[in-house]
């Protein structure tokens, strides 16, 4: 505790002062807020300055990175990222990655929509039981279907390519995307559709053109949901995919940081990481609170 | 009329949905189970069912034994630390904030340190292993070059390298990544008790502390159990920060069974083995999951 927090403290005290007087303790908790707010800091520094460290050694050399890793670069090494970008094929797992998630994004949103609508909307036999059989699939961690999901892959002829990534992003994000709109289907006033059906709308066209695009938020906040949960996706990109051309980005940094470590080319590494990480901070930056929201709906529901 | 148009729109809508869900997410579930019965090791090699025999491997497998420890180790220490954190930081938050008037508020910036708790939640976990490799790296690393900063330079540890230390350094990382996002859900928990609930407390004297275990815990007691939860499953996987920041080692201190499952079938292609090994981690998830639940059952309270 320095001095200086508790005379920042101080003035903020000496404000309330007159309403102190109601209750019996107030003078007690300074030092605690102090400690709090100490804490708050501390937090706040563990959470960004390993970023910020990959960020500043992402444009030093490398003996600059060897020698110290607390100094500042004394020059913008910029080439790093050309290298990191061509060299070490960052821009091609880059471009796998926007595409990957852009289909499997898309693909979600709209498969998605369609059994929530029909769930929300209908009933008919077996419901229930196909309720519960998407249910099971959000129970279970991936990793204990790893192996036969590999042959499912393979012998589809879709191992080692990117449609199949789509596929099987798409495939493991329905059960929650669809229990999320489920429940947002359900909140749309059901008159509207009831009486596009009297005016001759077919389903199909409802479904379209007015209860999709009613359905946006909910859409937009599945959407990001699943951007940031199949951006991030590692295990399975790792096994369906060995050849490096089709590489998405969290697999081949973490690729490039095993060979890296033998090349000794850390600033490079740098550079790739800083590339990984820039793009979804600052989306998240832009988006934050409708980001939070949509990650933690799924589990407060 | 209507209802054949109906039933083609149900049909039609689920078609697609229910045929990619069957095929890559149910069946290897499914198959998982057949294949735990076969000495199966490739695409060529004969399958022969071998009943129970890789399940009475795996129980005299000492790697397995070891991974398992770690794991369940794991699931005590992942949500308790993590959560632990969380609760006093998402309080700080939002009602520990100004000096005490019989008004409960959040800090000066909460919002601001909400969304810098999120950082490493946000970031793939790949991208957090091979950013925390090198923090953790002996020589140039973050770690230990603050160390040497503050004259410390006489301890160096080799964080993933020491038998001892490797375990706790993957821990550590799990928590930095996990702890922003349970900030935000237990602040969405906090957020939503009336403010006159806690009034009342602070009009009653009742202390910081007396809040935060008697008011704030209890009434947020359900997003509790699902952090846990959560954070149960996380710590039965583990398997990027392992595979990438240690192998497993040294000397399998940090194995788990998420990665030795994954070497036995794609490094040493033994897939019966790991499809046995997947089948018993998921039996384990299954109980736990029902047991946490039910040992952090609580009368729900209504507000």
């Amino acid at each position: 505790m320095t001095t200086a927090t508790h005379d920042r403290v101080s003035p903020q005290a000496a404000a309330v002062g007159p309403r102190r007087s109601r209750s019996a303790r107030a003078g007690s908790s300074g030092p605690t807020i102090v400690v709090a707010q100490a804490f708050l800091v501390l937090w706040a520094v563990v959470s960004t300055v390993p970023l910020l460290w990959a960020v500043i050694s992402s444009f030093k050399s490398d003996p600059e990175i060897v020698a110290d890793p607390w100094s500042l670069p004394k020059a913008l090494r910029w080439e790093n990222f050309a290298r990191a970008w061509d060299a070490a094929s960052i821009g091609t797992y880059f471009g796998n990655t926007v595409l990957v998630v852009g289909g499997g994004v898309a693909l979600t949103l709209l498969l998605s929509a369609m059994a929530a609508y029909v769930f929300a909307r209908f009933d008919f036999r077996l419901k229930g039981a196909l309720y519960y059989f998407f249910v099971a699939g959000m129970t279970f961690p991936v990793f204990m279907a790893l192996v036969p999901l590999f042959f499912v892959v393979q012998n589809l002829g879709l191992g080692n390519s990117l449609p199949g990534l789509v596929l099987v992003y798409t495939a493991y994000s329905l059960p929650f995307s669809m229990f999320f709109l489920v429940a947002f289907f359900r909140t749309l006033p059901g008159e509207i559709a009831e009486a596009a059906t009297l005016d001759g709308c077919g389903e199909v066209a409802i479904f379209f053109k007015i209860m999709l695009p009613m359905a946006r938020p909910g859409l937009i906040s599945v959407g990001i949901f699943n951007f940031i949960g199949q951006w991030n996706q590692y295990l399975i990109p790792l096994v369906l995919v060995s050849d490096d051309s089709k590489f998405v980005l969290s697999q081949g940094l973490a690729n490039l940081a095993v060979e890296q470590g033998y090349a000794g080319d850390r600033s490079g590494l740098f550079a790739g990481l800083t590339i990984a990480m820039v793009p979804i901070l600052v989306v998240y930056a832009l988006l934050q609170g409708r980001i939070q929201a949509g990650m933690t709906a799924g589990a407060l529901k | 009329m209507r209802n054949r148009q109906q039933g083609r729109v149900i049909v039609g809508f689920l078609a697609a949905p229910v045929i990619l869900y069957t095929v890559f997410v149910a069946s290897p579930y499914v198959q998982a189970f057949y294949i735990a019965l076969t000495d199966w090791r490739g695409l060529s090699a004969e399958v022969e069912v071998i009943g129970l025999a890789n399940f009475a491997e795996l129980s005299g497998d000492p790697v397995f034994w070891k991974a398992l420890l770690n794991n369940l180790v794991l699931l005590v220490t992942l949500p308790v630390v993590t959560i632990g954190v969380a609760l006093f930081l998402a309080f700080m938050l939002n009602a520990a904030g100004g000096p005490r008037s019989g008004e409960i508020r959040g800090v000066r910036g909460a919002g601001f340190y909400r969304v810098v708790y999120f950082f490493p939640y946000i970031l793939s976990i790949a991208i957090i292993g091979v950013l925390w490799t090198n923090i953790y790296n002996p020589i140039n690393g973050l770690l230990n070059g603050a160390l040497r900063a503050v004259g410390l330079g006489g301890i160096q540890p080799s964080w993933l390298g020491d038998e001892k230390l490797a375990f706790w350094a993957v821990l550590a990382v799990l928590v930095w990544n996990g702890v922003g996002f349970y900030v935000v859900l237990f602040t969405a928990g906090i957020k939503a008790i009336p403010a006159s609930m806690l009034e009342a407390a602070v009009l009653d004297g009742a202390s910081r502390s007396q809040i935060f275990f008697r008011i704030t815990i209890p009434l947020i007691w359900e997003n509790i159990r699902t952090a846990t939860v959560y954070l149960g499953i996380a710590a039965l996987d583990a398997f990027a920060v392992v595979q990438i920041m240690t192998g497993g080692g040294p000397n399998d201190s940090t194995q788990v069974g998420s990665f030795y499952l994954y070497q036995n079938a794609f490094s040493y292609g033994r897939f019966g083995y790991a499809s046995a090994m997947g089948v018993v981690l998921f039996v384990v998830t299954l109980a736990l999951s029902a047991f946490t639940l039910r040992a952090t059952r609580k009368e729900r309270i209504e507000f």
